[in-house]
């Protein structure tokens, strides 16, 4: 059963089109995530699906019911904000009741669902105090209880860790994922952090200028970029794509380079390439000492690439090195960045 | 600490101090202080020098209709400007705080009769005000209304002058609540919404109590104001006809400057400045309370 269906929304403002011919659907109880970088078009395909942004054309469908023209209040969703907007003058208490009020809910119920809510999120002892009072991780415990007694089918998230410190943001991620898994919810998640997007998504979807670039589970993404967007967006640190036509030795590169095909791109993870005797000739610029890890700056001609290399290295800035790579590795762009080859090849863009 | 340094930094502090401190005590105490000795004492002539008469103004004044008349005055305009000139700042504040077409044109319109001089202001008004020709007997007698003498009424006279200063104080309160929802953030709204909320619900339930601040304000302002209008008063009916439409300030004034009575001026001053300081009072430990800053 399907939780939500995305058919051809745009929204234009004159002649700008934030959102363009995009379409998807979200599985009941799944979490998908919005994934993007700023500007193209996340947060308002998440405020089109809630409501609050008029929808240029196209449709929503939630539960099965058309609900494109539909008030934001009645079409079964609620939705955690990046500021939480949280009503300041308002204790904690009476900012998870808000919504339950307006909607006069008996005061048995709402003490209730005030209680497992609280509970939940670990909010008991801090009822009385003031969103003022209360730290950033509280404030979005807040906004999530307030998600959990509007017990709405559906939940929007608009980049809800954006504001909080990395360790924080790593605890509150689970807890929002242990939650969607709990209460069952059908999830739609806006990022532009890859790392949210991979750990929570079901289903992601990238958007780039307002556009669907690829949709997919993470791993997907991952393992079969369908453009040089995707492969760039997802890893840290990004996929290497080189242009084949400025590398002079075809030989390093270690794969069946299809002839004839001037400004075709390879791409090669940086945690795929190993050190070796002979390959391509690359030399050092940088070399990035991460504890686990070591990420080595690289360049060869004029194009750089990253290489991820297990603990530590004695290589220096400025040495010379070959590195080489699995034939099984490579993955093939044409001129226009679309997948053409590589590991697990697929007809292009599954989207 | 060495004792010399010590004595210096009080030196400093209180060098410091001293400017402000001298404008306070040559405008605010000194006056003030000034004021309350003054209407202990009697009248002072040629002949008979003022002299210490304890609490015999406050008794004159007590005895005074006239006293009583622009007290009971007062708090007629009192309570018929301040209510209506907050509730419609706070509806034109909401009304230009969106977008819509011309809507820095209205911003500005609604603040203009603040930006006019007083003396400016209560002349137009003299000209609407005006019977038989003034602005509204003309437009009223397109309908077949007669004319009225709005001013020289006893009966019309204070609420003619409560539309006026309704009129001037709405607009400049206007900009302190404009300001104020500006600071508001718009997703409390679209969170509001997103739970069914109506306009309304929202605005009593979220947007007016965190405007009280700005409520408070505008409110002590209002009262002061109120208090304090005298120059309508010259322009428009000099406090007449019979002190219907005379204020204490316009009466102290009076007192002071007409009928050079300068000691009973004095305590009416002391009671002006005693009752501005209760509201005051009243205003910050009541409602102070119950108010959310941010």
């Amino acid at each position: 059963m399907t939780g939500i269906e995305i058919r051809n929304l745009a929204k234009h403002w004159g002649d700008i089109r934030a959102v363009d011919d995009v379409s998807f659907d979200v599985p009941q109880g799944s979490l998908t995530v919005l994934l993007g970088p700023s500007g193209c078009g996340k947060s308002t395909l998440l405020r089109m699906i809630a409501g609050l942004e008029d929808v240029s054309s196209g449709q929503v469908h939630i539960n099965g019911q058309d609900v494109t023209h539909k008030d934001a209040a009645k079409r079964g969703v609620s939705m955690v904000f990046q500021s939480y907007a949280l009503f300041p003058h308002l204790n904690v208490r009476e900012n998870i009741l808000f919504g339950l009020k307006v909607r006069k809910v008996e005061q048995a119920v709402r003490d209730k669902r005030l209680q497992e809510a609280a509970r939940m999120v670990g909010l008991e002892e801090l009822l009385d105090r003031k969103p003022a009072n209360l730290s950033g991780g509280q404030r979005q415990r807040v906004a999530l209880a307030r998600t959990i007694v509007a017990d709405q089918p559906v939940c929007l998230m608009d980049e809800p860790l954006s504001n909080l410190d990395a360790k924080l943001r790593a605890e509150m991620r689970d807890e929002i994922h242990i939650l969607q898994r709990k209460l069952k919810l059908t999830m739609v998640y806006v990022t532009h952090d890859q790392t949210e997007a991979m750990s929570l998504a079901d289903q992601v979807v990238l958007l780039k200028d307002g556009r669907v670039e690829q949709i997919g589970k993470p791993s997907e993404l991952y393992e079969t970029p369908s453009t040089t967007f995707s492969a760039r967006f997802l890893g840290m640190p990004p996929m290497n794509v080189l242009r084949i036509d400025q590398i002079k030795d075809r030989g390093a590169l270690n794969g069946a380079i299809p002839s004839g095909s001037p400004g075709w791109q390879l791409g090669v993870r940086p945690e795929n390439i190993s050190i070796a005797d002979k390959g391509l000739s690359v030399k050092i610029s940088a070399v990035d000492y991460m504890g686990a890890e070591t990420v080595l700056r690289l360049r060869h001609g004029k194009q750089n690439l990253m290489a991820r290399i297990d603990g530590r290295t004695n290589a220096v800035p400025g040495e010379t090195l070959h590195i080489t790579w699995n034939a099984d590795d490579i993955h093939l762009f044409d001129e226009e960045g679309i997948r053409r080859g590589g590991i697990d090849a697929k007809p292009s863009a599954s989207a | 600490m060495h004792p010399s340094r010590n004595l210096m930094r009080h030196v400093h502090g209180w060098l410091l101090l001293t400017p402000a401190a001298i404008l306070l005590v040559a405008f605010t105490h000194y006056p003030t202080i000034k004021t309350i000795i003054d209407s202990l004492f009697s009248k002072g002539t040629v002949i008979r020098p003022s002299r210490f008469v304890g609490l015999a103004n406050y008794e004159s004044m007590y005895a005074d209709p006239i006293f009583w008349k622009v007290l009971y005055n007062n708090l007629w305009f009192a309570l018929g400007t301040i209510p209506t000139s907050i509730i419609l700042a706070i509806s034109m504040a909401l009304l230009v705080n969106r977008a819509m077409p011309g809507r820095s044109f209205v911003r500005m319109a609604y603040f203009t009769p603040t930006i006019l001089p007083m003396i400016a202001v209560a002349n137009i008004w003299l000209f609407f005000y005006s019977p038989d020709i003034g602005l509204i007997d003309q437009i009223s007698s397109w309908f077949g209304i007669s004319g009225h003498n709005w001013l020289g009424d006893p009966k019309t006279v204070l609420p003619a002058i409560i539309i006026m200063t309704v009129w001037k104080e709405a607009g400049f309160f206007m900009i302190f609540y404009l300001a104020a929802l500006q600071h508001v953030p718009p997703e409390l709204r679209e969170a509001a919404r997103l739970e069914g909320a109506s306009r309304w619900y929202f605005f009593r339930r979220v947007l007016f109590p965190l405007l009280m601040p700005t409520t408070l304000f505008v409110l002590i302002n209002a009262v002061l104001n109120s208090f304090k209008l005298v120059d309508h008063l010259f322009v428009l009916t000099k406090g007449g006809p019979d002190n219907a439409s005379n204020l204490l300030l316009y009466y102290i004034f009076e007192s002071a400057f007409s009928y050079f009575d300068t000691n009973y001026a004095a305590t009416l001053t002391v009671v002006l400045l005693a009752l501005l300081a209760i509201m005051a009072l009243v205003q910050f430990f009541l409602l102070d309370r119950r108010i959310h800053y941010r």
